[in-house]
């Protein structure tokens, strides 16, 4: 129990060093795969000083693709309104690998999407479990994260993606 | 061999922050990054003899991770703290060994399509057929390397790895070193004319072998055991297909009866989509492919390959938990389709928001095998067992496959389908049918004849307003095996984005053993702010066996209170 406190102490003091310093965090450059299955690396993600979605989900996880397919039914708007962009990182193993680009393609998904197939880039992102949503400033830096998904959830998203779109701080 | 210890982890993470700071000049802690996660999963456990709970002494039990990440520029060191006080029940015993320790630590560096990384690490070559090390934490699995990798792409569309190590044990590390290179070539990156081409090829070849002393066995052991993979993938426009064949030289282990057989398997999948359709059909046969780092091991241990389920991975609990499929990796031959059909929006049966269909099928089976010594195959294998030679297999090959010979046993089939559809603003609806036929006895060690099962599941989605909504799920399971029939029911109130509160009830009704006829009554609540989310239940947990990937964990039965915590900073 002395360590669990002394962990959670530990994590909580970093937690709040960290804070200060978060809005200077990039996105960390790993080496993922695109749906044909060729080299991705996640530094070269971009989208001319415009904000990113990046959203990790797997085609076994029930709320990852409620997140997705609500959003997809707005995201013409959303990138009408402000030029936002959406990465979907399926993180999907070698057992359901092959079955991503038929879902993606079958439900009209208009997302940018990669493999990550040995978690390499989930770990990088420090992501426990899916959905867990970041977003990215125009200037690369990750400003806010969430995990889990609930209807109404990509309200919040969205207006967070409205503020950074205006060059507003989120903080 | 035993794994560093607290000390001496947060030793190395300062040695490495040192490296990395004093790397650079000027301010010293100019632009280092440190960031990581947080999970913690603690159960308390009630005395509950009609469930089948194990009796806890200590009452409870918790499993807390903390992953810690330093980076600057090229180079990023980090660290994993592992607390098991004691490990929750369904996580291996070995887990307790150390209540908190290190057992993952490593520093890297990367430039200009190089990255060396030393200490533990993980890596997969193609799909992992004979190389993947990976962490399923749920699952309590984590075969990581301790050693030396290099990743290096001396031109683009050229790439390399090699690495050596050996694997986690628990708080240990396994005997046997594992030694690999793979090699992978992008045609339309290395060849500048074909960059634009519709077409695109990529080959791969890879090379595993490893080291484990014969010990003190009356058998005449091979220390070094090499194994191979080659693969291709190729896509056209809406078209794609990949391959991989595997091999692995003769390898006598616990799990294969000692026997002195080669290996081989292959995974062959095409798929074609556009939008709003597609398809993907996959073939798999394995044939004695279990590859690990150590002759003995057993369970999920020390795997150095992974041949994941070629089935549907469900997410409803009936469907998920009580007769999933856990790969056969000394012998099955599989396929499986997968097809998703979205009727458009605004036609007739498509309504206003369209309809999307799902249909999966999965058929798994045994080998047709030639044996040696008998031809029983039961009696074989009892004489495989006993390490007995017999006369007619002098070599003690045990028996005779071929990876395209299909047998009579029937290991594993899932007929489903999924309709899913939005009626308005307010209501969404899916419904989902499975028929699935489970060879228990071959799975789960149970005898009796194999399971038959249809499984109904509904699910609702009513959004109240803009930041309430409700989910609830009614399913049933009916079968004459086993513990017969179930039901499920599930209703969860959502309070975006903070809030969701659940409560659930799952009935075994049709237990043939009428004193068995128990509910399972679980109510949760769970807080999320940000990447902080936190949740607690209370009520009774039924034993089932927990999947991720091929690979399953036996979750027992337990009654008492769950708290999760998982941060991510």
């Amino acid at each position: 129990m002395k360590y669990i406190l002394l962990s959670i102490l530990l994590i909580g003091a970093i937690n709040s060093g960290v804070k200060a310093q978060d809005s200077g965090r990039k996105i960390p450059a790993v080496e993922i795969k695109s749906l044909d299955s060729s080299p991705f690396n996640t530094g070269d993600i971009q989208n001319d000083g415009k904000p990113i979605i990046i959203s990790f989900w797997a085609t076994w996880c029930s709320p990852c693709k409620r997140e997705l397919n609500t959003i997809a039914e707005d995201y013409i708007d959303w990138q009408d309104e402000t030029g936002v962009k959406l990465i979907a990182i399926s993180i999907d193993d070698a057992r359901n690998m092959q079955k991503v680009k038929p879902y993606v393609d079958g439900q009209s998904w208009d997302y940018e999407v990669y493999l990550d197939p040995n978690a390499d880039f989930k770990r990088a992102m420090n992501v426990n479990n899916v959905p867990h949503t970041f977003l990215i400033d125009g200037e690369g830096n990750i400003v806010w994260q969430h995990n889990s998904y609930q209807p109404g959830d990509e309200d919040e998203l969205y207006e967070l993606v409205e503020k950074l779109a205006s060059g507003e701080s989120i903080n | 061999m035993k794994l560093t210890n607290l000390n001496l982890g947060l030793i190395t993470l300062f040695s490495f922050a040192t490296i990395i700071v004093s790397a650079q000049d000027g301010n010293l802690l100019d632009g280092v990054q440190i960031h990581g996660n947080f999970d913690l999963y603690a159960q308390q456990y009630n005395k509950d003899s009609i469930i089948g709970a194990p009796i806890v002494p200590e009452k409870s039990g918790v499993n807390a991770f903390t992953n810690l990440i330093a980076t600057k520029g090229k180079f990023s060191a980090g660290v994993r703290l592992e607390s098991y006080i004691p490990p929750v029940q369904g996580f291996d015993p070995r887990f307790g060994d150390e209540t908190i320790g290190v057992p993952f630590r490593y520093a890297s560096f990367k430039q200009d399509g190089l990255e060396i990384t030393v200490g533990n690490f993980y890596e997969q070559f193609g799909n992992g057929m004979i190389l993947r090390s990976y962490e399923e934490r749920g699952l309590g699995l984590d075969n990581a390397f301790d050693g030396a990798r290099v990743r290096y792409s001396p031109v683009k569309g050229l790439y390399v790895k090699g690495l050596i190590g050996n694997q986690r044990f628990y708080w240990q590390k396994s005997d046997g070193i594992v030694r690999a290179f793979d090699g992978e070539v992008q045609f339309n990156e290395l060849i500048s004319k074909w960059n634009e081409s519709a077409l695109r090829v990529s080959i791969g070849g890879s090379f595993v072998s490893k080291f484990q002393s014969g010990g003190t066995s009356s058998l005449d052991l091979p220390e070094n055991v090499g194994g191979g993979a080659a693969r291709f993938q190729m896509n056209y426009k809406d078209f794609s297909l990949m391959g991989e064949y595997a091999y692995k030289e003769n390898d006598p282990t616990k799990s294969n009866h000692y026997i002195y057989k080669s290996g081989e398997g292959f995974f062959a999948s095409a798929t074609y989509s556009r939008r709003g359709f597609g398809i993907n059909i996959s073939a798999k046969s394995i044939d004695n492919m279990e590859f690990r780092s150590d002759r003995e091991a057993g369970f999920n241990d020390l795997f150095i390959n992974y041949l994941p389920a070629l089935s549907r991975q469900h997410t409803y609990s009936l469907a998920a938990t009580l007769y999933p499929y856990a790969t056969q990796p000394n012998g099955e031959i599989g396929l499986q389709g997968d097809l998703i059909y979205k009727i458009k929006k605004g036609s007739k049966i498509g309504g206003k928001y369209g309809t999307t269909i799902q249909l999966n099928v999965s058929m798994i089976n045994s080998h047709d095998r030639e044996y040696y010594a008998d031809q029983d195959p039961d009696a074989a294998v009892e004489l495989l067992d006993q390490q007995v030679y017999i006369t007619e297999d002098q070599s003690r090959k045990g028996y005779k496959a071929n990876l395209f010979n299909i047998g009579n046993e029937v290991y594993y089939r899932d007929y489903n389908i999924e309709i899913d559809r939005k009626f308005n603003k307010k209501f969404k609806l899916k419904g989902t049918f499975a028929f699935q036929e489970y060879n228990i006895e071959l799975i789960q060690n149970k005898a009796s004849t194999n399971v038959l099962a249809r499984i109904w599941v509904l699910e609702g989605l009513n959004k109240l307003s803009k930041k309430h909504s409700i989910r609830w799920e009614a399913q049933q399971l009916t079968t004459g095996q086993d513990q017969g029939d179930w039901v499920f029911g599930l209703i969860e109130y959502g309070y975006s984005p903070h809030w969701i509160v659940t409560v659930l009830n799952q009935y075994n009704y049709g237990n043939k053993n009428k004193d068995l006829r128990v509910n399972y009554p679980t109510a949760q609540v769970t807080y999320i702010h940000n990447a902080n989310r936190l949740s607690l239940s209370y009520g009774r947990q039924r034993a089932g066996i927990f999947c991720v990937g091929g690979v399953c964990r036996n979750v027992p039965a337990a009654n008492g209170i769950t708290l999760a915590i998982t941060s991510s900073f």
